[in-house]
């Protein structure tokens, strides 16, 4: 009896929770309304069954429930009643199928309109790229991909030149016009899903999968990849930013076309020597590093890092917080550079200075250390040098109370926490499972055994 | 009786029968074929699903066709005639001529032997010859299916090994019950190794074509 | 056909003469058995210990030190793996399919017992693997429990060194020991039947199991592929399914592979394995329902025609779970109509269980509850199947939690549901003492309403768009606060599902001692299992003769009789059919 009454009750929650929980789905903001009336078609007709099934099978419960003298009825099969519920269940089964095959034949056939762009994988970072005006893309393949060219386009390919390409995880499109996104892993697999577009698709490597969807409201929305990539799948996260033609044109002339990153100019380290002077006076001349005036080892650290680095503090995507006074200097100091010239010279010259390894002078628990870097490794590599394609830094033989300070300032909110600076923000959330100083330090501790091996690198992002 | 007809039966209309109609099995065979049966439905969908996987992967723009060692067309006579010998035997046990059966047995074994090390030579050719398994998915599609086919006749010689001890441990020729599960045997190594040569003959034919 | 004599020699069975013959090395399918579901049920406990650890980082993120995103990610995986294979698998048909297949078909034993023995110990010999892949530098894989390439072998995910491949190894030993017991169950059931055991007279706990098993035959080649090529790639390098990728900075050598060909190998046999665990459980619920409903399973060919489409349908629907894949998407038509005409069978069975309550005496014993349970919960989960495997449907809701409450009600507490109520209605059989019964109802509320607890919520949160496989939300403008409200509320729930299966463990051990002492056939069931003339079954199940079948193994309630069952050795007696 209290089985057919919970029954009963589970029913009507079911019901109440499906109608007055707050939970359903995000907003719209693209074309697929259809996705959402095949979802709600399936809703009514599993609801319906759903209800009459389970209250039907309670009421049956309770009329038959043992009682003395009850015997319960001898009826091997009843045919004609079987044969109805298969013909009704095909009849619902055939109205879920049937509009949801229609409008899966919709999300198959682009519409011959629709514009083009190309949303580009990796662990954990998302890049895209759009055709130029030419209209077409170049070819790319994954043995050209470099830390100059990321993307992998063929600089022969003559289609490739215009296009046009966007580093960093926030895409811009324009609303009212239907997309086509081609995507292309280079790696693993990937997702690319925006829950507000309702469709989602793969990205798979060796292949170039396809979506396509008509944003219809402006605004910003989470990309999300929901295929499991790796230890910081849950990080990979862009942005795709719905705005007006005119907004989208402008915003996609500021970026740069691939022939644009072809021509950067070859760094100048003896220029790069004259500007390091005022870095010298805290980073010491060899960019050794000084403690005292908190100022971490540069020598060593990958080029790419540093001018990463560089243009969130000159761009004011890093050292804005008060409370993070360093930071502030810092920010302040890299406002000197004049140009991204200027940069790249200071980073050549950093890059000649000679790579002696960093005191140690934090201690702790080496072996917990090591188990907890189990996790960083997947980034910055077993060798704790660094990985250019997951954009992580090297930490072996840098300042150990540097790397401290930061990964503090990562928990606290005070780094990492900038819309634009995507690396930071990941760093952030994978820093937040060092709950405390002592694992900090046991981490640090584990890096500090680490050998420096000096291997030739790929180190340089400017000379070419 | 077809399977169909079985399941349309109405068990509940037919209480109180007892010797009807099928019995205690379902075919007329001894458990020990029907589990062979059975074990090579599971090796048909073994490599059934190694041959699908074979054509998906072929389709794509890296395959290089294999270059076959002419080795295998004398590795696959060899198989060939194993499974003759083998068939032979099973003729031979079935008329009760033992020694046809010793022979034929004996035969089929070494010549399997033969050919189990032949494929191995056939391994070192393809490697001397700078065919890796990583050099090309033909190539380690190669090594793999010829490697999966050596386990199981390498299975099957171990069914045969016991097989022939037992007949040269002795067969009482009276003893009719000692005499059926030889012929038993004798039977189920024949029907393994000609299921075998058909996977070989089937997996060559496609290395070949592919 | 005319009968065939069954070659029953109760003089050639394995005879155990020590304790070590007897409980160790022992060819006794009932011991076997008992060996088998014993360690699916440790090793499932861990599997149940590493949903603790996702739960609660899932509910308190930032808590506990130890769980960070790589010991996150394992628990991931080795929960799903374990629970799939190593529990449900190796549970209904290791454990139920060797106690039940020849006793209810009245067998002495499997037609292979040394086979039968040899299987449960590479059984054992696989999980030992598995769990050896806790303590090998770098830990367990964390590729999730599909393990898909190429992330499951390059660097970046865990245990990409050591982890990965003791899996695929553990995976390639259960595969051998488990076609070692399948080929045994599908003999038997075809060669073995005692009697008068027609096909159509076997009761539906067997037909379950039996096509479950041929479906495990024929599917579980497929993971023995993938697994193989798998480790090919990883130890050789070859390019099966490693395309040319960027892997941490490095261009591989490797060219030309496709992921999603293993995506393929993988469902082929992972489709089908959702039936492996699902058909035993619908053949077993069958019978607890109608034993304790005093009445005939309903539409009993019905029955076994839906099993045996289900079995047959359950090749061909493998890619819904690849919609989303980048597999061409014009699949997609054949594969939603394919999954959605297997919803029709599936419908079947439903309905003929509820029938079967209709007009019985229902005795609402601890089985009884487990069976309805049963029903509801894979009422629930199954109907959700018809949003996943309608291709378009399945667009928004792919990789959320949506499928996670999805398969876990349906293939994983549905099950389960079964598992517990067999076990209670079997126990007397097994030991001769039954379990518990105050226990047993505290067990089935906690876990009938604790389970729906924990999943009937993460549909929405799946609806809303909240992706699975995440180790944290971080911060997101679509999901609410009120998202981690939902997520401690679910933690609970599942502590205290957690307990009640604790408190179930509890009652198997202490009733083994204590419980009351068992009469034989406590339940009053027809089928043969309780017609043993030793109690509990001896060695060799029966007497000098084997038990002879002159009816189905359904006739409760039949009018005119005295009793409300007659078993299936009783011969007619007068006036009834001949």
């Amino acid at each position: 009896m209290a089985i057919a009454i919970a029954v009963i009750l589970l029913v009507i929650g079911s019901v109440l929770f499906h109608f007055l929980s707050p939970w359903y789905f995000t907003p719209l903001a693209s074309n697929w309304d259809t996705i959402d009336l095949t979802v709600d078609i399936t809703f009514w007709v599993t609801g319906v069954v759903f209800v009459l099934v389970n209250l039907f099978m309670a009421y049956a419960i309770i009329r038959y429930r043992h009682r003395k003298g009850l015997k319960a009825d001898y009826e091997p099969e009843n045919k004609k009643l079987e044969w109805w519920l298969t013909a009704i269940t095909t009849v619902g089964v055939v109205a879920m199928l049937a509009p949801g095959l229609v409008v899966w034949a919709e999300f198959v056939t682009v519409p011959e309109d629709a514009g083009e762009f190309e949303a580009v994988a990796q662990q954990w970072q998302w890049s895209f790229r759009f055709p130029g005006d030419d209209g077409v893309m170049g070819q790319s393949a994954v043995r050209l991909m470099t830390i100059e060219n990321p993307f992998g386009l063929d600089p022969e390919d003559e289609n490739g030149l215009d296009d046009v390409l966007v580093f960093g995880n926030e895409v811009h499109l324009p609303v009212g016009k239907p997309m086509k996104a081609l995507l292309r892993s280079k790696d693993v697999l990937h997702n690319f899903a925006v829950p507000q577009f309702r469709v989602k698709m793969d990205l798979v490597p060796g292949l170039v999968t396809y979506l396509w969807f008509e944003p219809t409201k402006a605004g910003r929305f989470d990309l999300l990849c929901e295929e499991y990539c790796g230890l910081a799948h849950h990080t990979m996260r862009g942005d795709v930013v719905i705005e007006e033609q005119a907004d989208f044109d402008i915003w996609l002339a500021a970026q740069p076309t691939f022939a644009d990153t072809l021509a950067i100019p070859v760094a100048d380290a003896t220029a790069g020597q004259a500007l390091y002077a005022p870095c010298a006076a805290c980073h010491g001349m060899q960019g050794e590093g000084n403690l005292a005036l908190n100022a971490p080892k540069l020598s060593g650290q990958e080029g790419w890092y540093l001018r990463r680095q560089l243009n969130n503090y000159k761009n004011g995507r890093r050292g804005t917080d008060p409370a993070d006074m360093f930071g502030a200097q810092m920010a302040a100091m890299a406002g000197t550079l004049p140009n991204a010239a200027a940069v790249n010279n200071v980073i050549a010259y950093i890059q000649t200075l000679p790579d002696l390894p960093a005191a140690a002078t934090i201690s702790g628990d080496v072996d917990r250390g090591e188990s907890l870097y189990l996790t960083c490794a997947a980034c910055h590599g077993r060798d704790a040098m660094g990985i250019w394609s997951v954009s992580a830094p090297r930490q072996a033989g840098m300042s150990d109370w540097y790397l401290a300070t930061q990964l503090r300032n990562f928990r606290s909110g005070l780094r990492g926490t900038h819309p634009q600076d995507g690396y930071g923000e990941q760093m952030a959330s994978m820093s937040m499972m060092l709950l405390d100083d002592a694992a900090i330090n046991d981490v640090l501790a584990y890096i500090n055994t680490l050998p420096v091996d000096d291997k030739p690198r790929q180190v340089a992002i400017l000379e070419q | 009786m077809g399977i169909l007809k079985i399941l349309a039966n109405k068990p509940w209309e037919a209480s109180g029968e007892i010797d009807n109609l099928e019995g205690g099995g379902v075919v007329e065979a001894p458990p020990a074929r029907v589990g062979l049966w059975a074990f090579l439905a599971v090796a048909t969908s073994l490599f059934g699903l190694f041959s699908s996987a074979y054509h998906m992967r072929a389709d794509y723009a890296d395959w290089q066709q294999l270059s076959v060692p002419a080795l295998l067309w004398l590795n696959t006579a060899i198989l060939i005639l194993a499974s003759v010998a083998f068939q032979w035997a099973w003729m031979a046990s079935r008329n009760g001529r033992l020694k046809a059966v010793r022979d034929g047995l004996s035969l089929g074994g070494l010549l399997t032997l033969a050919f189990l090390i032949l494929q191995l030579v056939a391994w070192n050719q393809m490697i001397s010859a700078g065919f890796f398994a990583q050099s090309n998915p033909a190539n380690a599609f190669f090594y793999l299916l010829t490697g999966l086919h050596g386990l199981h006749l390498i299975g099957g010689l171990w069914v045969w090994q016991r097989t022939t001890s037992r007949f040269w441990a002795g067969l009482d020729q009276e003893d009719a019950e000692q005499v059926g599960a030889f012929r038993l045997r004798v039977e189920l190594c024949a029907i393994y190794w000609h299921f075998l040569l058909l996977v070989w003959l089937v997996l060559f034919g496609m290395m070949l074509s592919t | 056909m005319a009968y065939v004599a069954i070659a029953d020699r109760p003089d050639e069975l394995h005879h155990p003469h020590s304790f070590i013959t007897k409980y160790v090395w022992s060819q006794d399918h009932k011991v076997i058995a008992i060996q088998y579901s014993i360690i699916a049920i440790l090793v499932g406990l861990i599997a149940l210990g590493l949903s603790f650890v996702m739960r609660l980082q899932l509910a308190f993120p930032d808590t506990f030190s130890f769980i960070d995103p790589s010991i996150y990610y394992q628990s991931v995986t080795m929960h799903g793996m374990i629970m799939v294979i190593y529990l449900l698998t190796a549970l209904f048909l290791g454990g139920f399919g060797n106690y039940l297949i020849p006793l209810q078909l009245g067998a002495r034993d499997m037609v292979f017992p040394y086979m039968n023995m040899l299987s449960v110990w590479v059984y054992l010999l696989s999980v030992i693997v598995l769990l050896a892949s806790f303590f090998v530098p770098g830990g367990p894989t964390g590729a999730g429990w599909t393990l898909y390439p190429p992330q499951a072998i390059l660097p970046g995910t865990p245990g990409t060194d050591w982890g990965i491949l003791m899996m695929l190894l553990s995976l390639a030993i259960f595969i051998v020991a488990f076609t070692m017991g399948g080929l045994n169950y599908v003999t038997t059931v075809l060669q073995a039947r005692t009697r008068g055991m027609t096909l159509m007279r076997m009761p539906l706990s067997v037909w379950g199991i039996f096509t479950a098993t041929i479906l495990g035959l024929l599917a579980f080649p497929a993971l023995f592929v993938s697994a193989v090529m798998m480790s090919f790639d990883k130890l050789l390098g070859t390019s099966f399914f490693i395309p040319a990728v960027l892997s941490m900075g490095d261009v591989l050598e490797t060219e030309g592979g496709s992921p999603v060909l293993f995506q393929h190998l993988f469902w082929f046999f992972g489709h089908p394995e959702v039936y492996i665990v699902a058909l035993p459980a619908f053949g077993i619920v069958s019978d607890l329902l109608s034993v304790h409903a005093r009445k005939n399973i309903f539409g009993y060919r019905m029955m076994v025609w839906a099993i045996v489409a289900i079995g047959g349908l359950s090749f061909i629907v493998w890619a819904h779970h690849m919609y989303v894949s980048g597999m061409n998407p014009y699949f997609g038509f054949f594969f939603a109509t394919t999954t959605l005409i297997i919803a029709v069978p599936t419908a079947i069975k439903v309905y003929n269980w509820v029938l079967t309550l209709w007009k019985g005496d229902i005795h609402l014993t601890v089985p009884m509850l487990f069976a309805i349970g049963f029903i509801f919960t894979f009422i629930n989960g199954g109907l959700t199947g018809l949003f996943l495997g309608n291709v378009v449907v399945d667009l928004p809701l792919s990789d959320t939690y949506f499928v996670v409450a999805h398969f876990h009600l349906v293939m994983g507490v549905s099950p389960v549901l079964v598992v517990c109520g067999a076990i209670y209605h079997w126990y007397p059989n097994i030991t001769g003492r039954m379990l518990n019964d105050g226990m047993g109802k505290v067990h089935f509320w906690m876990t009938f309403i604790g389970t729906y607890c924990i999943y009937f919520p993460m549909y929405y949160l799946g609806i809303l768009g909240l992706p699975r496989r995440y180790y944290s939300n971080g911060v997101t403008d679509f999901i609410p606060d009120s998202v981690s409200a939902v997520n401690i509320a679910i933690t609970v729930s599942a502590l205290i599902v957690g307990l009640a299966q604790l408190l179930f463990v509890l009652n198997l051990i202490t009733s083994l001692r204590f419980g009351k002492k068992a009469e034989q056939n406590p339940w009053r069931a027809t089928t043969l299992e309780w017609r043993t003339p030793e109690y509990p079954p001896g060695h060799g199940n029966w007497g000098p003769e084997l038990p002879g079948v002159y009816r189905w193994a359904y006739d409760y309630s039949v009018p005119g009789a005295e009793k409300d069952f007659i078993c299936q050795d009783e011969p007619p007696t007068e006036g009834q059919g001949a």
